[in-house]
């Protein structure tokens, strides 16, 4: 129900905030969807849609991170375990959590 | 697709499993919130690949699922009067209500159609100005957004022939209600990343606190889910309890403030009956007083219906995460998609048509 799909504006029709519509390219299938709720969107950006409405701009760097997060987590470890090596205590590093 | 196929990827997926595996030294129950991560829970076997000391419940998060039986009926009241045009999402259409669903009433020669927008019924209301046009409002905070805008929408092009059946929940309510009840086995939850893409996740910060879970908001493919569950699993083992974003490629922590704007325009909270479970106090969305002419309950003298719930369903206990599909006496059996005895059976994202399509024999976890 809840289900959205991301796809690429391809052109936009309208310049009313409320009811600016985009041509939205879903992997070849072309549909036509608000742009009511994304103002910040343009021609060429990605949008997540539901029920004919874009609910939201993807963010192309944040869409890397899933990529990345556990090697992140490695380099972690490995740093904690060179200071548990180095140091005594050892300190606990700082971790990003809000991310 | 561009982001969707490289979050199918499956040596990561199975590094990301490896790691949950690595971390976890206690047993864990997480709660995935939304039936989208149920379905592709199961689909992709991904509870299969965690260690068995982790155990995945399956949440309230299908809307259609949760439609209590007294607005089906009220739907299937609507949709019988020769006057009506009743628009609805197709997963409504096979929802069982007390003595029929939309689409047996359809063959008996009732107008039920399946739209893909809310916007397309207005432009329905427009196109017939003889009908009664109906649109069943389904859904939580993700598709409340296109239902407001609507209403929004027939209000300004003062479309007089439209009104909605407004069945629309909210979900803070319902982990809130979840958390609440005395034998909860739930020690963190992947939430709803559809649903924070329209209202963010502050919501949920008073919540991770005040009891104590780990929250964090999670995409929908293998990788999304299961970077969830491991940033879950790390929270639980290091003994922290507080909101983080897996989804940020399509989650803000304010979220969508037009979207949130325009629901705040046309709704307002109130108490929501939800099938299986019962009333959740500020659960639910109505009409504000300003957009009350377009309430379809009201217009067609429905509002004082009450319909208690049967019995052999068990869907209440599944949809809190009690007890799973396969353990329900009448799974496979007596219910089925073909003859459903509840929505979770019927819906793409119910817990009980995702076992039924899926996982028909029980797993031994």
């Amino acid at each position: 129900m809840c289900l959205a799909i991301p796809g690429k504006i391809v052109s936009i029709n309208g310049d009313d905030p409320l009811t600016r519509m985009g041509k939205v390219d879903f992997g070849g299938v072309l549909k036509e969807a608000s742009l009511a709720y994304v103002p910040e969107a343009n021609v060429g950006d990605y949008v997540i849609v539901h029920v004919g409405f874009a609910i939201s701009r993807l963010d192309e760097q944040e869409a890397t991170k899933v990529f990345e997060y556990l090697n992140e987590m490695e380099d972690l470890s490995e740093l904690q375990e060179s200071a548990a090596v180095e140091t005594a205590p050892p300190q606990h590093p700082a971790k990003k959590q809000q991310r | 697709m561009k982001y969707l196929d490289e979050y199918r990827d499956a040596e990561l997926a199975r590094k990301y499993a490896r790691e949950i595996a690595r971390i976890t030294i206690r047993p864990w129950t997480l709660m995935e919130v939304c039936g989208g991560q149920t379905h592709a829970i199961v689909k992709f076997g991904l509870d299969e690949l965690l260690p068995k000391t982790i155990t995945l419940i399956h949440g309230p998060g299908c809307p259609v699922c949760v439609t209590p039986l007294e607005l089906i009926d009220k739907a299937l009241e609507i949709a019988s009067r020769p006057d009506v045009m009743f628009c609805s999402f197709g997963d409504m259409l096979r929802v069982p209500g007390s003595k029929a669903d939309l689409l047996s009433v359809k063959a008996g020669g009732a107008d039920v159609r399946i739209i893909y927008s809310p916007l397309d019924a207005v432009k329905l209301a427009q196109a017939n100005p003889t009908k009664e046009v109906v649109f069943f409002g389904v859904g939580f905070e993700t598709t409340a957004p296109a239902t407001a805008m609507a209403v929004f929408q027939a209000r300004n092009k003062a479309v007089k022939n439209f009104s909605l059946l407004v069945s629309h929940v909210l979900v803070p309510p319902a982990i809130e209600a979840i958390l609440g009840a005395p034998d909860c086995r739930v020690q963190a939850f992947l939430a709803a990343g559809h649903v924070c893409t329209v209202m963010g996740f502050e919501d949920y910060i008073p919540i991770a606190a005040k009891y104590r879970v780990p929250i964090v908001v999670t995409g929908f493919e293998p990788l999304d889910i299961l970077q969830g569950v491991l940033m879950c699993v790390e929270q639980l083992e290091k003994g922290r309890a507080t909101v983080q974003n897996q989804y940020s490629r399509a989650v803000s922590q304010e979220g969508n403030r037009p979207a949130q704007a325009l629901i705040r325009e046309v709704f307002r909270v109130i108490p929501r009956k939800w099938r299986g479970v019962g009333e959740i106090p500020r659960s639910g969305l109505g009409l504000n007083e300003a957009y009350a002419v377009f309430d379809a309950e009201s217009k067609f003298g429905l509002a004082e219906l009450q319909i208690e719930e049967p019995s052999e369903c068990q869907s209440g206990l599944v949809l809190q995460g009690r007890i799973k599909p396969n353990e329900c006496p009448a799974f496979g059996t007596r219910c089925t998609p073909e003859h459903p005895l509840g929505a979770t059976m019927v819906s793409s994202e119910g817990a009980c048509a995702a076992y039924y399509r899926y996982r028909r024999e029980p797993v031994t976890a």
